[in-house]
């Protein structure tokens, strides 16, 4: 009990004189706050992301591709696959309609709003009547749902943002075709919000297709039944094809990026916090030379080294607290939410997703900063409690 | 000169403050070197594309093919010194997520345009001769150590073979180097060899590359080529390599503006740190430097020492720092083969010199004019 009294008294004694060190405290903090900054913000881009292409799939969604199709772009189902694996067990039917719709995904040339002069691909897909139905989560905010059989459009909410000239009612021309935006729809933040709509056939003959589609997407009747329907499908002569459910293929799909990224923000991270140790091992240092003398006092009046020990240790954390909780207030107000697209390498389209500034990512961001405090106090805190009492003293 | 011993002396006064920020300073730079690096490699070489060559791909996007028909007309068009086809395999090596560009192409009038490319004659040779030649990059073929005479299988993604399968063989016959800056981990094979051989899409390829003769007319030959193509059913949109690859990159998004702005908030931090280092070191010493001044040094003699030290140990530590950045991306790839180019040019050495210089600079000014303006009689009463 006694130790723990002296401890926190010179603890609090310490962190009294910190006012008196400003400067060098400033600095120690402004470096364990950049760190984080660079930490989280990075990082939210990762998380959102894998955000963005998670919340994109549903398990009770089945994908068929053709076999050894990477992606929906490389893939390829002629119009007779599609009706046939329409046929198939387990799919979800509305009276007697199937819900399942064949697609096709292509890209289409578009500037992007922050790069006007240089086009970017974004990706179209091409829906049967029934995608809609299919897809639940999905629900016009604006202007109405395409006619099919027409060359008119809907626009994803990501798209619309990041793209130029998507605004309902516009037109946009596209080699010899124009395009007719109708509608501006939401996905619940999936990537389907980075996509343009376009009927299938019209779709077909606009890109040469013939009839022929890329992928189809069907609706199961629940989770449990993408056994039956992945058996029926693949086991078919007739068929040549493999069957992802929705929310996997996009999970696979986001893995090669947000790896990339989120290793390139740890090593990023990491070097960058060896920095800001030996910047807070400087700044304690000095704390302790210009306190020595009163160290030396202290412990001549008979303080423990443990407390002289724990209280230098306290001021480092204190300030790497206050860097860190600096730096995830700066990352969460500068970037959450901040909108952009990029590109996704394995269909080479656009992906439109927020930064996402999330609570684990800010308890990460301290967390570091806490363990950078912790060791940039170490070897200051015991040069302070290895002071050579009188020596200290006689120190001017 | 003669007071170099004396500058020497005062940066080893405390050598633990000394050390520690020498090793923020070496920190910052490698920092500095390595991500020059990562932003050269999301920029796709963007700085050796030629503005010599023009691309042409289909105006509705890059996926839509165009006919080989058009060569021809290409070739005839004055002012175009050669011309050639390009396509997209999208094939992938044992398992998808071995991801790497394979290239078809014509050899010759390939290698004719892309110097940067360099191909021993021999192998040359023995790819004219091979139907199933495929020669690949340096990078690529350490990663998957493929020498000469492999036989290397291939899955297809989008180009069905004709025989069925999925699987396409290749022959290496040649390795390719590239000096600095060059992708040297793409797949080249002959396009004669997939057109005869693939299911469907015959005549059917991905881009043209159109060297012209003389670069300042490359605008205005993109404009000729796509109005040439007009109101067909493949219209072109042709733009500079330069500009192609611009392009690209700026879809991943800013990689450029985020390094960048790591990279100010990393000088930016770090730079306070030496100055706060430098500008103690110096109000410790203002006895000192009193009495040197009372002995006869004269005010821009201290500024110019006080400078000099920052100079020193901003140069040493940040020098060291970019040093072994230069060292650690000559070592190669990180990843593995993932990131196309890696390479930290001359020119961001020198940069990286230059704010080394402008840091020391900035982190010296403030205490060597103190030190300069200081006056002999209140520093001395102050002790």
């Amino acid at each position: 009990m006694r130790w723990l009294r002296q401890t926190l008294a010179v603890t609090l004694l310490n962190l009294r004189t910190v006012p008196g060190r400003l400067g060098s405290s400033a600095v120690a903090i402004v470096g364990i706050a950049g760190v984080v900054v660079v930490f989280v913000s990075v990082l939210s881009i990762a998380a959102g992301f894998t955000a963005a292409m998670q919340q994109s799939g549903s398990p009770d969604r089945a994908l068929v591709m053709r076999t050894g199709a990477d992606s929906e772009m490389t893939s390829g189902l002629g119009g007779p696959d599609v009706d046939l694996i329409k046929q198939a067990p387990g799919i979800a039917r509305e009276g007697q309609m199937p819900l399942a719709s064949g697609e096709l995904y292509v890209i289409i040339d578009l500037p992007k709003k922050s790069t006007p002069e240089s086009g970017s691909n974004v990706p179209m897909r091409g829906i049967e009547p029934l995608g809609m139905r299919v897809r639940d989560e999905v629900s016009l905010i604006e202007g109405r749902m395409l006619q099919f059989g027409t060359n008119e459009v809907v626009v994803g909410r990501g798209a619309h943002a990041q793209f130029v000239n998507l605004d309902v009612g516009t037109e946009v021309r596209s080699g010899q075709n124009t395009w007719r935006v109708v509608g501006i729809f939401e996905a619940e933040g999936g990537v389907a919000e980075s996509e343009i709509w376009a009927d299938a056939r019209t779709l077909q003959s606009v890109y040469a297709r013939g009839n022929s589609y890329q992928s189809a997407l069907v609706r199961l009747e629940s989770t449990q039944a993408f056994d039956a329907f992945k058996d029926w499908v693949t086991t078919n002569p007739q068929l040549n094809v493999m069957v992802r459910r929705e929310n996997e293929y996009y999970a696979a799909q986001s893995r090669a990026l947000s790896t990339l990224i989120r290793g390139l923000g740890f090593a990023i991270a990491f070097l960058m916090g060896i920095g800001a140790v030996f910047g807070a091992i400087l700044t304690m240092y000095t704390a302790v030379a210009t306190r020595a003398r009163e160290i030396a006092t202290l412990r001549a009046l008979g303080f423990n080294t443990g407390s002289v020990l724990v209280s230098v240790l306290g001021e480092s954390i204190a300030l790497a607290a206050i860097g860190g909780a600096i730096g995830g207030i700066a990352a969460y107000l500068g970037f959450n939410g901040y909108q952009t697209s990029t590109m996704n390498f394995q269909t080479f389209s656009q992906v439109a997703f927020a930064f996402r500034v999330t609570p684990a990512l800010l308890i990460m961001g301290i967390v570091y900063a806490l363990m950078m405090g912790l060791v940039g106090g170490l070897l200051p805190a015991i040069r302070a409690a290895r002071l050579p009492i009188p020596s200290a003293l006689r120190e001017l | 000169m003669k007071f170099l011993p004396l500058v020497w002396k005062n940066i080893w006064r405390k050598k633990t403050r000394t050390i520690f920020t020498l090793m923020i300073l070496f920190i910052a730079f490698f920092l500095y070197g390595v991500l020059m690096a990562i932003r050269m490699a999301f920029t796709f070489g963007v700085d050796i594309a030629g503005i010599d060559r023009l691309v042409l791909i289909n105006k509705i996007s890059l996926i839509m093919p165009l006919p080989i028909s058009y060569l021809p007309r290409l070739q005839a068009t004055p002012g175009v010194e050669i011309a050639t086809h390009n396509s997209w395999f999208g094939g992938y090596y044992q398992d998808p997520s071995n991801f790497f560009a394979q290239i078809v192409v014509e050899p010759e009038p390939f290698m004719t345009i892309y110097q940067e490319y360099e191909l021993p004659p021999e192998q040359m040779q023995a790819w004219r001769n091979d139907r199933q030649g495929a020669v690949v990059g340096r990078g690529l073929a350490e990663r998957f150590e493929w020498s000469i005479g492999d036989r290397v299988p291939l899955i297809a993604t989008i180009w069905q073979p004709k025989g069925g399968g999925q699987t396409w063989e290749f022959n290496i016959v040649g390795i390719y180097d590239g000096g600095e800056g060059v992708d040297t981990t793409q797949f080249f094979f002959r396009y004669d060899y997939l057109d005869e051989n693939r299911a469907g899409g015959q005549g059917a390829i991905g881009w043209f590359v159109v060297k012209v003769a003389d670069p300042s007319q490359s605008q205005a030959m993109a404009a000729g080529f796509d109005e040439m193509f007009a109101n067909s059913s493949a219209e072109t949109k042709t733009t500079t390599e330069k500009g192609f690859v611009e392009g690209f990159a700026k879809q991943m998004g800013d990689i450029g503006a985020i390094v960048i702005a790591i990279l100010t908030a990393v000088l930016f931090m770090f730079g306070l740190n030496v100055a706060n280092t430098m500008a103690q070191s110096v109000r410790e010493r203002t006895n000192e430097l009193a009495v040197l001044k009372t002995v006869g040094f004269s005010g821009p003699t201290i500024l110019l020492l006080v400078m000099a030290e920052s100079l020193f140990v901003t140069l040493l530590g940040g020098g060291l720092g970019l040093l072994v950045s230069w060292m650690f991306v000559q070592a190669g790839d990180p990843t593995g083969g993932m990131l196309p180019i890696w390479a930290l040019p001359a020119r961001h050495v020198v940069l990286g010199v230059a704010l080394l210089v402008l840091l020391a600079l900035a982190a010296g000014w403030m205490p060597a004019w103190g030190a300069m303006r200081l006056r002999i009689t209140d520093a001395l009463r102050r002790a």
